[in-house]
C-alpha cells in the first residue's frame, strides 16, 4: 500500500513511529523518515500510525 | 435480518467508532448523527495553527485543512450533519431529532463529547469566546489582532495554549488561574510553576488565586473584576474553564448513570442499558491500569482507543456473543504545544501524590525535562518536556509492564 506524509503538516510527534515502526521512524535529529511502500500485511499498523497523528498528516492508499 | 446501529455525535469519537464497528464486522446500517455541520475533524490546531495562521478563511475553509479523511470502509455510513439529537429512548430504540423526526435503532453509540462551560459571573457577553468549534475559533481569531488586551480564564492545557497563541499574535496577555500554578491538578506544583516561569519570561502575565467576579463593560467586555477587589482590563475574554458533558439526550432513561458523563463498565457497554457504548470524553469507564475507579479521561488518544473496544463490545452483544474477556487497558496520552515548550504526557500524571524530576532543570525547561508521576509508590504517569520522539517509545511502553492493582 502507498504511505504518505504531509510534510507540511508534520511536526514531528513520533506517535507513528510507536504505531508502526515497519514504516516510520524518528531519527537523530528526532525528524521523521518514512517509507513510501508498505507491505499490506501492516496495513492494521500502519493505518492505526495514521489515526493517532496528531495533525493527520499521514495518508495510507489502498 | 442485519441492524442499524445510531452514532450520536459526529467528532472523532463518533467517525472512530463508525470505522471500528465495520472493522469488528457489523454488516448492517450505521448512521452518525452530528449537531455540527461539519464532518468530523481533528480540534487540536483550534487552539494552535488555525488560531494562530493569518488567513481570514471561515470555518469552512478552515475545515478543510483538519477534517479527517473518511476511510473507505465508512464510505456506505450516512453522516447525518447539522442534526441535532434531542432524545434517546434506549427502552424501544428511537431517537427524536430537534427537527421533529424519528429514528429507530437497534444498537446506539454516545459519542455527544462535550461542550465548554461558561462563567456564570455578571456582565456583558460580546467579546467573550470559549473554544471548541471551528465557529468558536473563527471568532476568537479576528478579535487576537497586535496590541489586543486578552485575559484567559483558566489556566488549563487549552488556555495555556490559546495564552500562547495570543502572545505570539501581538497581544498583551494575561492568565487568571484561581488554583495555582498554570496545570497544575496535571502537572503538580514544581513544574506547574516552572512552566508558569517559563511563559513569564515569554511575556505572559499569570494572575494565580483570585477567580472572576464581574466582566466589566455596557455592550461588550472590557476588563474582569476578581475577587480579591482587583481588576483587569480586557478586550477579549477567553472562557477556559472546562467542559460540560452533552448528556441531556439521554435523560428519561431510568437507570443510567449521567453524574459525570456516561457510566460504563470496562467493555464501555453503557451501565443499566442494553446494546448501548459510550466512547470518548464522556465515557466514564475503570482503567485498570491504574484501579477499578471509573473516570472520565479528556485526552485525545482516547476517543480512537474507546471506539475499538465499544465496537467490538457492541457488535458482540447485537449477535449475541459475549464481549471481549480482556481487560481494557488502554495508555491515555497527550500533548499540548506552548510557546516554544512541547508537553508530553503517558499515563495519568494527574492521579499522583508524588513527582520526580529524572532529568532537566525546572528553570530550563526548554532543553527538555522528564518528569515521573508516583501514587503510593506506583508508577502512574510521565510527563516530557521538549524531548526527542525517539523517547516517547520508552516512556509509553512503561506503561505496559505496570503491575495490575491487587
Amino acid at each position: 500500500m502507498k504511505v504518505t506524509v504531509d510534510m507540511d503538516k508534520c511536526q514531528d510527534h513520533g506517535q507513528c513511529a510507536i504505531a508502526a515502526p515497519v514504516a516510520f521512524r524518528m531519527n537523530d535529529e528526532g525528524r521523521l523518515e518514512y517509507q513510501g511502500e508498505a507491505s499490506e500485511e501492516y496495513r492494521f499498523e500502519v493505518e492505526e500510525a495514521a489515526d493517532v497523528c496528531p495533525v493527520q498528516a499521514i495518508l495510507v492508499g489502498d | 435480518m442485519s441492524s442499524h446501529i445510531a452514532v450520536v455525535g459526529a467528532s472523532l469519537a463518533g467517525l472512530r467508532a463508525a470505522e471500528q464497528l465495520r472493522a469488528a464486522g457489523h454488516p448492517g446500517r450505521i448512521t452518525v448523527y452530528g449537531e455540527e455541520p461539519h464532518p468530523p475533524y481533528n480540534r487540536p490546531p483550534l487552539s494552535k495553527e488555525l488560531l494562530g495562521g493569518d488567513s481570514a478563511d471561515n470555518a469552512e475553509a478552515l475545515h478543510a485543512r483538519v477534517a479527517f479523511r473518511r476511510r473507505a470502509s465508512v464510505a456506505d455510513v450516512d453522516f447525518r450533519l447539522g442534526t441535532r439529537v434531542e432524545q434517546a429512548d434506549l427502552g424501544s430504540g428511537t431517537l427524536h431529532l430537534a427537527d421533529g423526526s424519528g429514528a429507530s435503532f437497534d444498537g446506539l453509540v454516545a459519542a455527544t463529547g462535550l461542550r465548554p462551560r461558561r462563567l456564570a459571573a455578571p456582565g456583558p457577553r460580546a467579546g467573550r469566546h470559549v473554544l471548541r468549534t471551528l465557529e468558536h475559533c473563527v471568532a476568537l481569531r479576528d478579535e487576537l489582532t497586535p496590541g489586543t488586551s486578552v485575559v484567559v480564564v483558566g489556566g488549563g492545557f487549552i488556555g495555556c495554549e490559546v495564552a500562547a497563541t495570543a502572545l505570539g499574535r501581538g497581544c498583551a496577555v494575561t492568565v487568571v488561574e484561581p488554583t495555582g500554578a498554570p496545570m497544575n491538578r496535571v502537572l503538580g506544583p514544581a513544574l506547574a510553576a516552572a512552566v508558569q516561569r517559563h511563559h513569564e519570561q515569554a511575556g505572559i502575565r499569570f494572575v494565580t488565586g483570585p477567580s472572576v467576579a464581574a466582566f466589566d463593560g455596557r455592550e461588550r467586555v472590557t476588563g474582569v473584576h476578581l475577587t480579591d477587589g482587583s481588576a483587569l482590563g480586557a478586550d477579549v475574554v477567553v472562557e477556559s474553564v472546562g467542559s460540560v458533558c452533552n448528556t441531556e439526550w439521554l435523560a428519561g432513561n431510568p437507570g443510567i448513570d449521567r453524574t459525570d458523563g456516561v457510566l460504563t463498565d470496562n467493555n464501555l457497554a453503557v451501565a443499566g442499558a442494553e446494546r448501548a457504548v459510550a466512547v470518548g470524553d464522556l465515557a466514564r469507564f475503570p482503567n485498570p491500569l491504574f484501579d477499578d475507579v471509573p473516570r472520565r479521561v479528556e485526552h485525545w488518544s482516547i476517543p480512537t482507543d474507546t471506539a475499538r473496544r465499544a465496537a467490538t463490545t457492541l457488535v458482540a452483544e447485537l449477535v449475541g456473543e459475549a464481549p471481549d474477556a480482556q481487560p481494557f487497558a488502554p495508555i491515555p496520552s497527550f500533548w499540548s504545544d506552548q510557546l516554544d515548550l512541547r508537553l508530553q504526557s503517558f499515563g495519568s500524571p494527574a492521579l499522583a501524590d508524588e513527582v520526580v524530576v529524572d532529568e532537566g532543570d525546572l528553570d530550563d525547561l526548554g532543553h527538555g525535562l522528564l518528569a515521573t508521576y508516583y501514587r503510593d509508590g506506583r508508577h502512574v504517569g510521565s510527563v516530557a518536556v521538549n524531548l526527542p520522539p525517539a523517547r516517547q517509545r520508552a516512556l509509553r511502553e512503561a506503561f505496559l509492564s505496570l503491575p495490575s492493582p491487587a
